[in-house]
């Protein structure tokens, strides 16, 4: 069975940014596998721009920040395995590729987890009603339309306000059809601020907060859908119930971190991320398996995808060099108050943690404030927070110096 | 001419149609939907029934035990995912038990074989792990669960094979006896002529009936709602566990917890009277009384595992509120000689198409002797599953076609090859739900995400499809309303 040093699945904008970072400090092993013919993975699809405004410092197209790895990866003379599936994935760091070149195991003294993530559908939000055509996830309309070169419907009704949703909803626009309205079950929006600016707003589409599809119509093609008005507690208010006539049902109603291969291997699953359980080097549960972007959590930017992927570079490095010391002992970082998730979730104590963090509701004026029981290791004020922004705040390891436990929390 | 008529190509049309293609006939299909089993056929928990439930010395007890032993014959002829699993009935209190005696005593005298009631929670939970805290079961050792979709799809295609002609998209509006041969004519117009007429049209039969000339049947559709768990879910449910029978729709045996064949997990049916026979709809108010239902009986799943919901419609010969036992109707209208009639059959019907078959068969034989036809070939020569190969064997065929390499679905690790084959299915059926059904793809819990678009472009660049040419199901359930830009 061949072996190699690392086999990254994934050439997504975190299995790419990791596969250069990898070569750039010197690991000259390198796999990298990817399933579809083109790399990049979603972001082939993403034609507005936006990307790279960290990492590039400008706004690019998907494509466009794809093709900046790409060529970097070209210099590097990168192996890249493409049109592979990676089909199973065993616990001792084997696993079977399979493409139209054959089907083969090979085996990895590193693994990268990059595999993405996939949309939540129609069957897994319990969507009422018949199941005509014309119900697609926010994901495969874009890719469709943007790839495929396939109008998906004239009237359009999009529920879920996540950010590919808020996107489509421009991109049908521009292309001629009607987007009646994004509606969202609650109280704010699950996609980026400034994606409701610059997709809703700009274009007059209704935003309605609160708000849910309870029944599809239409028995060959969707011919319209009901919706209600959701009290405090998210219950439809009797009543509220309304109809519009449409003929496409888009929804954007959440990403899961594509993990199938990660269970068969052994991995085991964080219940809120839907990613692995990663420790301060984003080494999982199996020694040598680190994840990456969106396949470790949903993130809100490429960008950050990305430098995920050259951080889990460094530490992987460290691992074929036998330097990725054992801890001592795992610290278990809490999620407290107002945290949705925090990310790593295992720390050592022993080295700086940048810990990435989601909240569970809008705060403004507010405290972030990392502690140990009731010592406070840091505190920093933030104006806004919202749930569709990935925050982040940096603890050194000699502020961590003697803790027993670690929590994050808002106050 | 055709010496043979079916009306409806479900699991019972085609039974009956596979059956007759080994003799010497001129045989027709005639399906109103684009394929065989968007109706009942392919809507259903996939039980192979054991014969407990029926009053003994009725059609529905005969076939269903008969129908049991022949179709496991079938099963391995048409390559039919098939699992011996068993089956048990959970009592949670002395009442239930009671219960569970009574229907085991019916079973035995239907000739179901195995039937035991065992008491105990330990000794229940020995033979069903996850049985929680029932206090007995009845425990079926003869029920089994099969994937019924591809065991319609396999009988219309093997009997297509041996010669039986399938019109998809034909729904016959108006039958005419004239010196005896029936003038059939569909919703086009197209005109067809058979000496023997048969309906096995569903929840149609009645309206079917009628248009042929025979009154006084009626089908009351009823709505039985699914949920789908999450196949990671597979390995703690061994076999179907079901409740005692609920008492409040006639013949309904209650929302049961079932393994599939493919691996998800069934929770359903429901039973709702509707008015529409195809409102294929899923409800909040159901789904999660469902989700309840299901929970109590086996409280292992939690919502996020829940992928899909559907629903089926049953053809219930039983009214709204009526509680007594209506049995199959199965036989030759003495009014119109040469119309066979197949009125309500609902459950058991699909354990029992072999048998309903066998019966169809003889009463033809009655009236003239059938001729065996020599060439004729049992065996479905389609379906392999790719991945159920041996890890060398999948080696080997990757290597010797990239079509076996390339994988189009990932959640089911479907194939190119197995795509190309189901989009070439010999009866040329042309929807998405087509090759779902076939091929399994888009089945998965990413239901299509990955690999819809990729089966698309299969179509568009293989097989030369136009935008307007995609269709999800029925007729009208188009995918897509043109190009964005001009083809490049």
């Amino acid at each position: 069975m061949i072996e190699r040093d690392v086999v990254i699945i994934g050439a997504g904008p975190a299995g790419l940014a990791c596969a250069v970072k990898l070569k750039e400090i010197g690991v000259s092993d390198v796999l990298l596998v990817e399933r579809e013919k083109k790399l990049g993975g979603i972001l082939n699809q993403c034609i507005h721009d936006g990307f790279g405004l960290h990492n590039f410092k400008e706004s690019l197209t998907g494509p466009e920040y794809i093709e900046r790895y790409v060529e970097r990866l070209k210099k590097f003379n990168i192996d890249v395995l493409s049109d592979t599936m990676v089909v199973n994935l065993f616990q001792d760091k084997s696993m079977i590729l399979s493409g139209p070149w054959g089907r083969e195991r090979i085996r990895a003294k590193a693994i990268v987890l990059a595999m993405g993530c996939r949309e939540r559908t129609a069957g897994a939000i319990g969507l009422a009603g018949s199941r005509p055509a014309g119900i697609y996830t926010a994901g495969v309309a874009q890719r469709l339309m943007n790839i495929d070169n396939y109008m998906v419907g004239n009237e359009v009704v999009i529920l879920g306000s996540g950010d590919v949703g808020l996107i489509m909803a421009r991109r049908l626009t521009l292309e001629g059809a009607r987007v009646l309205m994004v509606l969202e079950k609650l109280p704010y929006s699950s996609g980026l601020p400034r994606n409701i600016v610059q997709c809703l707003e700009d274009y007059g589409i209704p935003l309605y907060l609160k708000t849910t599809v309870t029944k599809v119509y239409g028995k060959a093609r969707v011919e319209g859908v009901e919706y209600v008005s959701l009290d405090d507690d998210g219950k439809p208010i009797p009543g509220s119930e309304r109809f519009v006539k449409c003929d496409t049902l888009l929804l954007s109603v959440g990403l899961i971190p594509e993990n199938e291969l990660s269970r068969e291997a052994g991995v085991e699953i964080h219940p809120i991320t839907g990613g692995p359980i990663v420790n301060d080097t984003y080494q999982t549960n199996i020694d040598g398996v680190f994840a990456a972007g969106n396949v470790l959590h949903v993130h809100d930017l490429a960008d950050w995808a990305s430098m995920e992927g050259e951080l889990v570079a460094e530490f992987a490095k460290r691992y074929l060099e036998g330097e990725l010391s054992k801890a001592k002992r795992w610290i278990d970082v809490k999620a407290g108050k107002g945290i949705r998730y925090v990310l790593p979730h295992k720390i050592s104590g022993e080295r700086d943690v940048n810990f990435l963090f989601r909240v569970d509701s809008p705060y403004k004026n507010r405290y972030i404030i990392v502690r140990d029981k009731d010592r406070v290791i840091k505190k920093r004020r933030v104006i806004n927070l919202h749930p569709a922004v990935m925050e982040n705040i940096n603890v050194k390891s000699e502020e961590m110096k003697g803790i027993e436990s670690l929590e994050v929390m808002v106050e | 001419m055709f010496d043979v008529g079916i009306v409806g190509g479900g699991a019972v049309g085609s039974a009956i149609a596979y059956e007759l293609s080994r003799f010497r006939l001129k045989i027709a299909v005639f399906e109103k939907e684009p394929d065989v089993c968007f109706g009942a056929s392919g809507r259903n928990s996939g039980v192979l029934h054991a014969g407990f439930y029926y009053r003994p010395g009725s059609l529905k007890a005969k076939l269903c035990v008969e129908g049991n032993k022949k179709m496991r014959e079938w099963f391995k002829l048409l390559k039919v995912p098939f699992k011996a699993t068993g089956k048990v009935l959970l009592a949670f209190d002395e009442d239930e038990v009671k219960e569970l005696y009574k229907l085991k005593e019916i079973g035995d005298a239907n000739g179901v074989e195995g039937l035991e009631v065992i008491r105990g929670r330990d000794k229940v939970n020995q033979i069903c792990p996850g049985a929680g805290e029932a206090i007995a079961c009845l425990y079926s050792p003869m029920t089994g669960i099969f994937s019924s979709y591809l065991l319609t799809i396999a009988l219309a295609e093997t009997a297509h094979q041996n010669g039986v002609k399938y019109f998809l998209n034909c729904k016959i509006v108006d039958v005419r006896k004239e010196n005896g041969t029936f003038k059939l004519k569909d919703q086009r117009g197209e005109r067809y002529e058979c000496r023997w007429l048969i309906n096995s049209a569903g929840v149609y039969s009645a309206e079917f009936s009628k248009i042929v000339g025979v009154n006084g049947y009626k089908i009351y559709p009823c709505r039985g709602e699914y949920l789908l768990l999450d196949k990671a879910l597979a390995p703690l449910l061994k076999m179907p566990i079901y409740p005692v029978p609920s008492k409040e729709v006639g013949g309904a045996l209650g929302v049961h917890i079932t393994p599939t064949v493919e691996g998800p997990i069934l929770i359903g049916p429901s039973a709702e009277y509707i008015d529409d026979p195809e409102g294929y709809e899923s409800t909040p108010e159901i789904m999660n009384k469902l989700f309840e239902e299901g929970y109590k009986l086996w409280p292992y799943f939690k919502k996020s595992d829940v992928i899909r919901s559907f629903s089926g419609i049953r053809a219930k010969p039983v009214p709204p509120g009526e509680k007594s036992f209506f049995d199959f109707v199965i036989k030759e209208e003495e009014s119109i000689p040469n119309f066979i009639n197949l009125v309500g059959i609902e459950s058991p019907g699909l354990t029992s198409a072999p048998a309903i078959a066998r019966m169809v068969r003889e009463i033809i034989e009655r009236k003239e002797k059938l001729l065996i036809k020599e060439d004729f070939e049992p065996r479905y020569l389609r379906g392999e599953r790719f991945e159920e190969l041996s890890e060398e064997e999948k080696e080997r065929r990757a290597k010797e076609d990239p079509k076996w390499g390339e994988i189009i679905c990932r959640c089911e690790k479907i194939t190119k090859r197995e795509i190309i084959e189901a989009i070439e299915n010999p009866l040329s059926a042309k929807t998405l739900a087509s090759i779902k059904y076939r091929a399994r793809a888009m089945m998965g819990r990413c239901q299509g995400g990955y690999c819809m678009p990729k089966i698309i472009e299969i179509l568009e660049r293989e097989f030369g499809y136009k935008p307007e040419d995609f269709q999800l199901h029925k007729e009208g359930s188009w995918l897509f309303s043109g190009r964005m830009r001009k083809d490049d």
